[in-house]
């Protein structure tokens, strides 16, 4: 799988590119700059993109900006955006085209390497990968919803893993229960909040967050 | 202007000359706390001049006071009184700040020049009123026999006299009107030139303002430092130790027991998750980075992304404000918007910004139940301490009930640069 980088920091960028080898990833350019990366993405087009929010010239969003600007000239392009801090408005920039494949994290997920890996597989393959902060955050802000209050405990604990991404099968063996029961909760809260059914991961994802993005 | 109206204004112009008159006695009493005053100050020599000398001072004052309020009420301004606060309460220091007050003593100038214009300002308009009335009545009396009554250079004998009199007589009414009106606000002027702090007195008050708002933004700033560095320590700090130590001691067990240096690097991993989190809110609590990243335009939108309750955003800026001017409005949102939060009981709130006159214009509303106010110690002071560092001012309207509405002004320059919001779907 052919990965372009995109982080300033030596010591991060170095450790970044040797977790991603370690687990087989093909490391194709690690770029240090805004500009770099926006070129990088456009001539590699890469299955995914590791990207940190703040990076050179300005030290501001610039990460988060070229990869807007490639996956306006690429649709669908796969980024997985990280950053020392994790902040809604950026989550919405990036969900805002609908296209899927974006994952927003915060930079300290990568110490459990697994979940780190798997959450760049996910956004490669067209799902999504949200930082649990963001998620918990939403939902924090969704509770003055009244649909979002009929949820039970259990289901809430559901859409936000879903939120986040996560498969039946992911979020089955992290709540210890068996993937029709996740199924069967997932049934629930789409009836409870009016959202239409769909088998795929990443619409039923965005479906989620629209829902959130609204209220 | 009909003859109804024409009655009318005169009926109220002479009754303003005769309030006028009115006010000369009050101005004449104010002669005798001239010599009263000076002759307390020898007297502070022996220590029975001293709470004298306080009395008259405080009578002075009190006098002065009433001048003012009605040289501002006619003047339609507001004449502040000029007095220097003594640093202490103590008598003696009393004595030393009244004595030293260049405001005392130009209160004892007040007084005889205040008599004199009193009385001219006073008796003027009546005079001129009773002159013009006398006009037209001298010739009545020239007819009943009083041939000698003069009225201004014209007699009965004079040729004409009989027609120049009344004709005399309606240049005094007219004057009379005139004068009425104005008289009060002359007067008015010369109480304001004497009693209305001088330049120097204002100029020494804003110098005064402008070091108590340094010194309490040297001390929030200090404030501020000491808790960065106890966060510090007590956080992150503390847990890299421990992350240290966790991996020291993994690296020991590692050969003789790799189960138990397993535990320990997860621990380890655990513990620099918990000191990227502290540091991450210390940066925040620092500096938000989404302002530093997207300006206040971006920052307050991410403000109202986060709060609890639905929070419309109507901002509209041309530039940047310096970054000091930012960060302070920034958190004055952010203040006002966690108060709404936590106190207002409201259902929804905004945010409005715009930069109008040289000045930053923030207004925060909420529909809950009202009943703010910047009390000691609350976080409505926080944000006018804040604020008042920038010559900022802040305004509160809560009636009871609601709704609640902050208004906070900072004088700022914009940079012309434009704060774009990247793809603009925010």
């Amino acid at each position: 799988m052919r990965v372009v980088l995109g982080e300033d920091l030596v010591l991060l960028r170095d450790g970044l590119i040797r977790l991603l080898r370690a687990y087989d990833f093909d490391v194709v350019e690690a770029v240090d700059s805004g500009p770099a990366l926006l070129d990088a993405l456009l001539d590699h087009r890469p299955d995914v993109a590791v990207v940190d929010v703040r990076l050179p010239p300005t030290f501001t969003d610039e990460g988060l900006r070229a990869a807007i600007e490639a996956r306006k000239r690429v649709p669908g392009l796969p980024v997985l955006v990280l950053s020392q801090y994790v902040e809604q408005l950026y989550a919405r920039e990036l969900l805002s085209d609908r296209g899927g494949a974006v994952g927003y994290l915060l930079k300290d997920r990568v110490s459990d390497v697994r979940q780190f890996v798997d959450a760049i597989r996910r956004v490669a393959s067209g799902g999504t990968a949200m930082d649990p902060e963001v998620i918990t955050q939403l939902l924090a802000r969704g509770a003055r919803d009244r649909p979002l209050t009929t949820l039970t405990p259990r289901e809430r604990e559901v859409l936000s893993l879903m939120a986040e991404g996560r498969s039946n099968g992911a979020i089955a063996t992290r709540l210890f229960v068996t993937e029709k029961a996740v199924g069967k909760h997932i049934a629930n809260i789409f009836g409870k909040l009016g959202l239409p059914m769909s088998e795929d991961d990443n619409r039923r994802v965005l479906a989620v967050l629209a829902y959130l993005d609204r209220v | 202007m009909t003859d109804h109206d024409l009655v009318r204004d005169a009926r109220a112009r002479i009754a303003q000359a005769a309030r006028g008159l009115l006010r000369t006695p009050l101005c004449l009493v104010g002669l005798p706390l001239v010599p009263l005053q000076l002759v307390t100050y020898p007297m502070v020599l022996v220590t029975v001049g001293v709470p004298l000398l306080l009395l008259v001072t405080a009578l002075v004052r009190h006098y002065a006071g009433f001048f003012r309020t009605w040289a501002g009420r006619v003047l339609d301004t507001e004449v502040p009184p000029p007095y220097r606060l003594p640093a202490n309460r103590g008598p003696m220091t009393r004595v030393r700040t009244i004595a030293t007050d260049p405001a005392t003593w130009r209160d004892l100038a007040f007084l005889p020049v205040n008599a004199v214009a009193g009385v001219f300002f006073g008796v003027l308009p009546p005079a001129l009123w009773l002159g013009g009335a006398f006009g037209f009545l001298v010739p009545l009396l020239w007819l009943a026999g009083g041939r000698e009554v003069e009225f201004t250079l014209v007699d009965a004998d004079t040729p004409g006299g009989f027609v120049a009199a009344p004709f005399l007589g309606a240049a005094y009414l007219a004057a009379a009107w005139w004068v009425t009106p104005r008289a009060a606000v002359l007067h008015a002027r010369v109480v304001r030139l004497l009693l209305a702090p001088s330049a120097t007195a204002a100029l020494t008050d804003r110098v005064r303002a402008l070091s108590d708002s340094r010194a309490d933004t040297v001390d929030a700033q200090a404030a501020e430092l000491r808790r960065i560095e106890r966060d510090l320590h007590d956080g992150a700090q503390a847990r890299l130790v421990a992350l240290g130590m966790s991996l020291g001691m993994a690296e020991e067990l590692l050969a003789r027991d790799p189960r138990a240096a397993r535990e320990l690097v997860v621990e380890a991993r655990q513990s620099s998750s918990l000191a990227l989190a502290e540091l991450r809110d210390l940066v925040r609590g620092i500096h938000p980075p989404v302002l530093a990243d997207r300006g206040l335009d971006g920052a307050v939108r991410a403000l109202a992304l986060a709060h609890p309750l639905p929070v419309e955003v109507d901002l509209e800026l041309d530039g940047r404000p310096e970054a000091p001017v930012e960060s302070a409005a920034y958190f004055a949102v952010a203040e006002s918007l966690t108060n709404v939060a936590k106190h207002s009981g409201a259902t929804g709130a905004w945010v409005r910004v715009r930069h109008e006159g040289g000045r930053l214009a923030l207004m925060i509303g909420d529909n809950g139940r009202g009943g703010a106010e910047p009390a000691e110690g609350g976080g409505l002071r926080g944000i006018e301490r804040r604020l008042a560092a920038f010559d900022g001012t802040l305004g509160v309207a809560s009636p009871v009930g609601g709704p609640t509405i902050v208004t906070m002004e900072l004088p700022c320059e914009l940079s012309s640069v434009k704060t774009s919001s990247s793809s603009g779907t925010a």
